[in-house]
């Protein structure tokens, strides 16, 4: 068993057998050898496959099956429509609300969280003494799950709430407003409380991936003469690129999918009237309370094809030096 | 603004402490931070106080300190029925996300064989994709299935969902250990699975409790699934508990507070004991 053992996986296809007197013995060794190893791959590989294939891509199939149908749910779906579901989807307002409201929360996070996540990430990223408290105390609201932060942040704006006490106390009192129940603020209301929760998760990768920039290009560039801004400018965050692109691309795939937070914050009929739904909300609220099964599905597959192209098209044209492994299936 | 202000710091000069820059640093990271808490604080703070002592006065101070809201919903609400749910689903999850993922993930580093970048790229695709768009199906799957109603209808979509980024974060991991170590191994007589379980699962402890961490973290906050899946009241999550607590007592704010509040604590220390691991883990990741 140990020539069993000895005879690895050839690495980069190196099967020639190395003639002699013994290569038959050698050969059938080798066989079992292989076989085991496929035993293995297939015993290790088998369950995380049949559980991934069964609850995230068939899923995503019966998707767009079910989408073709006019389906109440209840037994197995017959009247065929075609692309009728999605027509009427693009019909809908309050659908094309959710899509505005979708680009807002995509492009708000990314043009808001950027810019002030750097900044706190370069400030935690010097060295002084309790930095690391700071640093815990600033993912303290990425922690906290959506919703309780949702219920949270409920308590503290409606109906004349904390928020409002304070801007009154600070004598900017022509601030208040109804944050969640105005039509026209409350989705730039949810921008802030989202910036809030996730502007932490930001900084968490912006600081790791500072934690890989050598000190030694730092203190070179010093050595120099160069200002803490002009080594931070021409050293520091040019070497960021790879993980602010990785936080745009995770930050833009969360945004698409936003749910908890405006699900629990919003009041249903600020949200069916469109001023705060996204696409995933309308489509839980159609789908499955309304039990429109078909045509939920429809919006299902619309959410799912958005988010893919606009993950492909980030991928293809920013992301692929960076997860090239990752993506493209070139383990590096 | 915090850049503009950053750029008339002088020059930190490497591992030294700059004095002339603290007081400037402190401010800014006090107020930072300041911004991040106060409303957790305000919570907390706000489940000592009775409603109507938050009417009259939304920012004030507990006046005086009341106990009665926490131990309210400590005794009479389903809190510990629904901690205990959330527990044994976020649990559940990790174990089944970790023990999957890594195997896969050791068979994706660690053997050569056809159709291994395929199999690779086929998880990774998971990323690309929010699996929220799949709720819908799932839940009629799930229904299907007779699983509704029961924690496998949370566990096993969760750890489907887990799997991608569990194994993009494993892989390199793994991948990394010398070629040296295998080979020593095999002579002293270790298969391939005792490399696995003796070397390999060792070595990567860090890479597994990051995963472990975010696959927990992720469970323990999970909300859309467990609402659309987990109809029985006696089976609900503490998402689903402080969504139910704050839409049934809407005139008991202090009680809501002190809800929330109590719902935010595990995630709050369970992260605070892990967040070194957590950097730690995505260094690897972020580098690539």
């Amino acid at each position: 068993m140990t020539s069993a053992n000895q005879i690895r996986m050839p690495a980069g296809g190196a099967s020639a057998s190395p003639a002699g007197p013994r290569e038959a013995g050698r050969d059938s060794a080798r066989r079992a050898d292989n076989r085991r190893k496929w035993y293995e791959i297939i015993g290790l590989t088998t369950p995380a496959v049949v559980i991934y294939v069964m609850f995230v891509l068939v899923p995503m199939g019966f998707a767009v099956y079910y989408s073709l149908f006019r389906w109440r749910g209840v037994g197995p779906p017959t009247e065929f429509v075609g692309l009728r579901n999605y027509t009427l989807a693009f019909q809908d307002p309050i659908f094309l609300d959710a899509l505005r409201n979708n680009a807002i929360i995509v492009f708000g996070s990314l043009l808001i969280q950027g810019p002030i996540a750097l900044g706190v990430a370069l400030l935690l990223n010097r060295r002084f003494r309790g930095r690391a408290v700071f640093r815990l105390l600033v993912f303290v609201p990425y922690v906290l799950a959506e919703v309780t932060v949702g219920i949270m942040w409920k308590l503290l704006l409606t109906g004349d709430g904390t928020v409002d006490a304070l801007l009154r106390s600070l004598g900017m009192g022509g601030l208040v407003q109804a944050w969640l129940a105005d039509l026209d603020v409350v989705i730039w209301t949810l921008l802030a409380v989202l910036t809030w929760k996730y502007v932490g998760f930001a900084i968490i990768l912006l600081l790791a991936g500072l934690s890989n920039v050598p000190d030694e290009l730092t203190e070179a560039a010093a050595i120099d003469g160069a200002s803490w801004w002009q080594i931070q400018r021409h050293v520091t965050i040019p070497l960021l690129g790879p993980t602010i692109r990785i936080w745009m691309f995770l930050s833009m795939i969360g945004s698409l999918q936003i749910f908890d937070m405006i699900w629990v914050t919003s009041v249903p009929a600020v949200r069916s009237l469109g001023a705060s739904a996204t696409m995933a909300t309308y489509m839980v609220d159609n789908g499955f309370f309304a039990r429109l099964w078909g045509y939920g599905n429809a919006v299902a597959v619309i959410l799912f094809v958005i988010s893919f192209v606009a993950a492909l098209l980030f991928q293809r044209f920013l992301l692929r030096r960076d997860i090239e492994g990752a993506i493209t299936g070139r383990a590096k | 603004m915090t850049m503009a202000v950053n750029s008339v710091l002088p020059p930190s000069t490497g591992r030294r402490q700059v004095s002339w820059g603290t007081p400037l640093t402190y401010a800014l990271a006090l107020a930072i931070a300041a911004v991040s808490i106060a409303p957790v604080i305000y919570v907390v703070i706000g489940g000592f106080r009775t409603t109507p002592q938050i009417v009259a006065d939304p920012a004030g101070l507990p006046d005086p300190f009341v106990w009665d809201n926490y131990a309210r919903v400590l005794t009479q609400s389903n809190f510990w029925q629904q901690a205990f749910n959330s527990a044994v689903i976020a649990l559940g999850t990790t174990l089944a996300v970790v023990v999957l993922g890594m195997a896969a993930a050791f068979v994706l580093a660690r053997y050569s064989f056809r159709g291994r970048e395929g199999l690779y790229t086929f998880f990774t695709l998971g990323l690309l994709f929010p699996a929220g768009a799949a709720i819908l199906p799932l839940y009629l799957m799930l229904r299907d299935l007779n699983l509704v109603n029961s924690y496998y209808a949370v566990i096993l979509p969760q750890v489907a969902f887990s799997l991608p980024l569990t194994i993009v974060i494993l892989r390199p991991f793994l991948s990394a250990i010398p070629r040296e170590l295998e080979d020593a191994a095999s002579i002293d007589g270790a298969s391939r699975l005792g490399f696995l379980w003796r070397i390999a699962m060792p070595l990567s402890r860090p890479a597994l409790v990051t995963v472990g961490v975010l696959a927990f973290v992720a469970s323990w906050n999970s909300f859309l699934l467990p609402l659309l899946v987990l109809s029985d009241v006696n089976l609900h999550t503490l998402p689903l508990g402080v969504q139910n607590f704050s839409s049934q007592y809407t005139t008991d704010t202090a009680g809501v507070l002190a809800f929330t509040s109590l719902a935010m604590l595990p995630a709050l220390l369970f992260f605070t004991l892990a967040e070194k691991q957590i950097v730690g883990g995505l260094q690897g990741a972020v580098k690539g």
